[in-house]
């Protein structure tokens, strides 16, 4: 088998052992990076350099028995989203283009000490924003199970480096459906753990009360382990959660015993593609000859839960971005320029609003450009208590719903997505459609809860289903371990693509 | 309820966004359809719900108030667009 096919576990392993080196499994990588990146376009920056310095000091250190990290020799790549210090961090943005964060986000400082390689950062949606990765300002990436197919987004460049082995792990956010919805469109695994059970800390804010970084992997196995690493309390982040790490690497093979599963009724409803029915049908099949009980539950507000997404994650997001105005850090627009274009529509303007209004003009790409406007129509005076108040109350509901539903069952499961990837360009024009496709996965952002998806079969058309489990706050070792007895009963997630 | 491109233009500079009237034009006209569809849940019946601001609801995270070593000038600088080595420079705010 060749180090790019296998699992991130078994690779640290048999570093462990001896069997092979760090510096072997990042030149495996790296080749396969400059062999398949340019027709996948996932990489926005290779540190093939840098990677393989580290590699050999790993080397160097195991050799002479030092003592080394718990990921030592591991290869990664991490989303554009997490800052790295002295080394572009773009967010998939014009604005932040030439942006060098000046420290590291606290989950890449834990990688750091765990003596994980970095391969380079890939490829987003501009700011996180977006279900298909075509709103990076750089490149479109494409599905590696499909060159004309979208990976899914905002974190598409993590799961299609992971889906095409460019890496056996990538550090991606959600704050939506980003990292489980592009795992369930490539056929790899992705995990959003409980909100605060990473730190956010350097990782640059979309939504802050959504927002949870998330590791994407060919396992369960492997985002186990990885959540292990990165997950625990950090000063630097008040909202990170203050409570002990399980050992979720060590329990994660221990099945569930006397498991029931909830499907919600609200999941099977109009709009689900035949195809993926029929994949997380049989998906449930496998679950009762596991022994699991399935049982119908009912989480009435969720047909509101687009909505309720859209309004909240909009007004945090026009609050966040507003720190992007030409003056601290990011683009500033050419100002002699400016002056000398003389008055525009915005005469009564200073030159330094002017100067703001027309940076954030050129630096923002028109999706972050459309949630800053709906953000701030909805916060805007007189609209406040219609929609973001509102939102605030329904959001409550929905986390009633799933609390409700958590007392009668162990694990939500059902879809990731409606529909498998779709082809690059078709719902550009049309972001409404695009919103609607996230109705199963932002419930889990608005609760808290975590959820991952794992591959569960193919349409028709060879396109990778993914299937979506969710458990209540902080129980993401159950969650782990309900999706791992699945993984173990299939070989969904060891298919690669051709 | 569809948005008119007055609004629109209102919300754009308060959101300090220059938009070009193609711009204007495309975005009045998704916003007003997002908006009809966000509108779905003045229906919901949320009478005494409290609001939820917050997912994991924490309160009062306090750390000791001790001086620490904060970011050294040069790198707090080093991404600005303009910078004289100790303020950021910005276009004149008052009169010439």
């Amino acid at each position: 088998m060749q180090l790019t096919e296998t699992s991130a576990v078994d690779l640290v392993e048999g570093l462990q052992a001896g069997r092979w080196t760090a510096v072997e499994v990042a030149r495996s990588f790296l080749e396969r990076i400059s062999g398949k990146d340019p027709e996948i376009g996932a990489f926005l920056q290779v540190h093939a350099d840098a990677a393989l310095e580290q590699a050999e000091r790993i080397d160097a250190r195991r050799a002479t028995g030092k003592s080394v990290g718990k990921l030592a020799g591991l290869p990664l790549s991490l989303k554009d989203v997490l800052c790295t210090r002295s080394q572009p961090t773009t967010c998939g943005s014009r604005m932040l283009e030439n942006f060098q964060p000046p420290f590291d986000a606290t989950s890449v400082a834990k990688l750091r000490d765990a003596d994980a390689v970095f391969l380079g950062k890939v490829n987003m949606d501009e700011f996180a924003m977006g279900s298909s990765c075509e709103n990076s300002a750089f490149q479109a990436t494409r599905n590696p199970w499909n060159l004309e197919c979208i990976p899914g987004g905002s974190s598409g460049g993590s799961a299609a480096c992971v889906a095409a082995g460019m890496a056996p792990i990538s550090i991606g956010s959600d704050t939506g459906g980003s990292v489980r919805q592009p795992a369930a469109l490539c056929g790899v695994t992705g995990l959003k753990p409980t909100y605060g059970r990473i730190s956010r800390y350097g990782l640059v804010a979309f939504a802050s009360s959504l927002d949870q970084i998330g590791p994407v992997g060919t396992s369960v196995r492997d985002v186990a382990l990885l959540l292990e690493v990165l997950a625990g309390h950090d000063p630097l982040d008040s909202t990170s959660i203050d409570a002990p790490v399980p050992p979720y690497s060590q329990t994660v093979e221990q099945p569930l015993k006397n498991l029931t599963l909830g499907i919600a009724k609200e999941h099977f409803e109009s709009g689900l593609d035949g195809d993926v029915e029929s994949a997380v049908r049989e998906a449930l099949r496998v679950y009762e000859s596991l022994g699991a009980t399935i049982k119908e539950v009912s989480l009435p507000h969720a047909p509101h839960a687009v909505g309720t997404y859209y309004i909240i994650a909009c007004c945090e997001c026009s609050s966040n971005l507003a720190r992007y105005d030409g003056v601290h850090y990011g683009h500033r627009t050419d100002v002699s320029q400016m002056l000398a274009e003389g008055g525009n529509s915005n005469d009564d303007l200073t030159p330094l609003e002017r100067m703001y209004c027309r940076s954030r003009a050129e630096g923002f790409g028109p999706e972050v450009k459309r949630r800053i406007m709906l953000g701030t129509y909805a916060l805007s005076a007189g609209y406040y208590d219609a929609y973001y108040l509102q939102a605030l109350k329904v959001r409550r509901l929905i986390r009633q719903d799933f609390d409700k539903a958590f007392e009668e069952v162990d694990l939500l499961v059902g879809p990731v997505m409606p529909t498998a990837a779709y082809k690059l360009g078709e719902k550009v024009e049309d972001p409404l459609s695009m919103y609607l496709s996230d109705l199963f996965t932002v419930s889990a952002n608005l609760t808290g809860q975590p959820a991952i998806s794992v591959p569960c079969g193919f349409t028709s058309g060879g396109l990778p289903i993914g299937l979506h489990l969710q458990a209540p706050p902080m129980e993401e070792e159950r969650l782990l371990r309900g999706a791992w007895m699945f993984q173990n009963a299939t070989d969904w997630h060891q298919r690669r693509p051709q | 309820m569809s948005l008119s491109r007055e609004a629109v233009t209102k919300v754009a500079l308060l959101a300090r966004l220059e938009l070009t009237p193609e711009e204007l034009d495309s975005i009045t006209s998704q916003l007003g359809q997002i908006v009809d569809y966000v509108q779905q849940l003045s229906s919901v019946d949320t009478e005494g719900v409290e609001p939820m601001a917050h997912a994991m609801e924490q309160h009062n995270v306090f750390r000791a108030d001790e001086v620490r070593p904060s970011l050294p000038r040069e790198e707090a600088l080093a991404n600005a667009p303009r910078h004289n080595d100790e303020y950021y420079r910005v276009p004149a705010v008052l009169g010439d």
